[in-house]
């Protein structure tokens, strides 16, 4: 699918650290849109492997801020006509996404959410529980009745998307208009001097540059850590297991913040459910059977009847998360190092938009207007984007 | 890491205790500058490491402190927060 390259080059115009689906989407449109080609993806594994690869690929925009829902309503709008672009069926689809509210407390969150997300002409609307039972026959709306639904948010543009795909297919296409991607080769320091960006160490040998993209998303933390930078970036891994494939029953996406559990039934006929971070900081991808046993559980309170189904798969990946549950991304103190992290659970929607966003980014040397609520520097001024609300389990 | 050793209740399962994050030392308030408390506030040291870490056993509500490698998920060690009041003076 790619061109291999025997050696790294002395130098690049940019080099992007981490070949995610963030990574590659940027050097698509740096290629693409911005005339940059003469560009370095690095990948310490293969393309795709780390959350890319790991994630439940729900792709949503009824967020809780002005500045999330605008910007991941972008990003909805970019990957409609993305499988066209890439010659590639990412199959690409649009199901439906409930976010149930079991208590009085979720039911005004959703209010909220759904009127910010109407200013901003996102579809998105509360509706009761007789609504959501019409929906989804097979729910136990009652919850076994310790957790009644009460009602829930509706957003009719939720979907879900074969994530290897978009990986590939930004892939390809950056190769395709000279992006240069090396797997299996591991950034293992970065040189900076006057505070600008002066070149990277790699296991692969030495490149010098003056631009570097870093997108390693569990990885941030230590990256940060090469160029002397603090930021308030910590890592849990988050889990996810797949079922074994059942009939078609389930179309729409179901998030239940107050059981944690969400799921979503793939073409395959696999249910694909997730549930919240793990408690605390690890920097492995183990799994437990603490959370295939809590959340088996909890789906169970939703849906009784699946309790002979059995589980085939489980994994985790490392999410980046933020205190505020929004991204931080754009220019840093260090003129030439840009950031796209802090996408803990929520940041494979985002990818389409994130590639836009930084690619600008990167080629200008000033923010895109659109992440101009995600800089590293909002924490300083106690300026945060409290995207909690939307973004904690929902993903 | 299934089990951790609480140095009031002994060995109990992980499930039993809330995680806190890490001992940090608090800068005091009205010394230090806005960008140091925002520092403290927000920043964290993310990457993997040991690190001496606040539990809680839930059911006695009892905190402590645990030494862990975030790397491996090994505990090192636990014990009582007055120890740590030692290992500070020390
Ligand atoms: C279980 C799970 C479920 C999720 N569910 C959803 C969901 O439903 N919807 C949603 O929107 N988001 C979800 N997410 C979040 C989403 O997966 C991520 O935010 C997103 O995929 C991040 O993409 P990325 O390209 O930034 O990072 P990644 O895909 O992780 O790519 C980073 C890459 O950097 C590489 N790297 C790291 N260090 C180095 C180094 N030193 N040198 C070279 N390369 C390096 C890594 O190998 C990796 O391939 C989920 C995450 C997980 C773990």
């Amino acid at each position: 699918m790619f061109r291999r390259h025997e050696r790294l080059r002395d130098s690049y115009d940019v080099v992007i650290i981490g070949g995610g689906g963030h990574g590659l989407a940027a050097a698509y449109y740096l290629a693409r849109d911005h005339g940059v080609r003469n560009i370095a993806v690095i990948e310490k594994g293969y393309i795709g492997g780390g959350n890319t690869g790991r994630n439940t690929t729900i792709i949503r925009s009824n967020y809780l801020t002005p500045e999330g829902v605008q910007f991941y309503d972008e990003s909805v709008r970019l990957w409609q006509d993305l499988s066209a672009d890439f010659d590639l069926n990412l199959f690409y689809s649009t199901r439906g996404h409930f976010t149930l509210a079991h208590t009085d407390a979720s039911m005004r969150t959703m209010r909220w959410r759904a009127e910010v997300n109407k200013h901003y002409g996102v579809k998105s609307e509360v509706v009761d529980a007789a609504y959501v039972k019409n929906a989804l026959p097979m729910i136990d709306i009652e919850c076994g009745g310790h957790a009644p639904v009460l009602g829930a948010l509706y957003h009719a543009p939720g979907a879900i998307a074969r994530h290897d795909a978009v990986a590939w297919g930004y892939g390809r296409g950056a190769d395709q208009r000279g992006v240069e991607i090396h797997q299996e080769t591991e950034v293992t320091g970065i040189d900076v001097e006057a505070g600008r960006i002066k070149g990277v160490r790699t296991t692969r040998g030495y490149i010098s540059t003056s631009k570097v993209l870093c997108a390693v998303a569990g990885f941030t933390p230590r990256l940060l850590e090469m160029v002397g930078l603090r930021s308030p970036i910590y890592i849990h891994p988050l889990q996810a297991m797949v079922s074994e494939p059942i009939k078609p029953w389930l179309d729409p996406i179901i998030v239940s913040g107050s059981l944690h559990v969400y799921v979503s039934q793939t073409a395959r006929g696999e249910l694909v459910m997730g549930s919240t971070l793990d408690p605390y900081e690890v920097h492995q991808t183990r799994s437990t059977l603490d959370f295939t046993e809590t959340l088996s559980a909890h789906m169970l309170d939703l849906f009784p009847f699946l309790s002979e189904v059995k589980i085939v798969r489980q994994w985790a990946g490392l999410a980046d998360m933020t205190p505020d549950f929004a991204p931080i991304m754009g220019t840093t103190p260090i003129e030439g190092f840009y950031l796209d992290a802090g996408w803990g659970t929520w940041g494979f929607k985002a990818t389409p938009v994130c590639g836009k966003t930084m690619s600008h980014t990167v080629a200008t040397g000033r923010n895109h207007p659109l992440i101009a609520g995600f800089g590293l520097d909002r924490f300083a001024r106690f300026e945060l984007t409290g995207e909690k609300g939307a973004a904690s389990v929902g993903h | 890491m299934k089990q951790l050793r609480c140095p009031l209740n002994g060995v109990r399962p992980v499930s039993e205790f809330a995680y806190a994050g890490e001992v940090r030392d608090m800068p005091d308030p009205d010394a230090c500058t806005d960008p140091q408390w925002a520092d403290y506030v927000f920043n964290r040291s993310g990457v993997p490491g040991v690190k001496r870490e606040w539990w809680c056993h839930i059911a006695s509500g009892y905190w402590f402190i645990a030494e862990r490698d975030t790397a491996r998920d090994a505990v090192i060690d636990t014990y009582p927060v007055e120890k740590l009041r030692e290992v500070h003076r020390a």
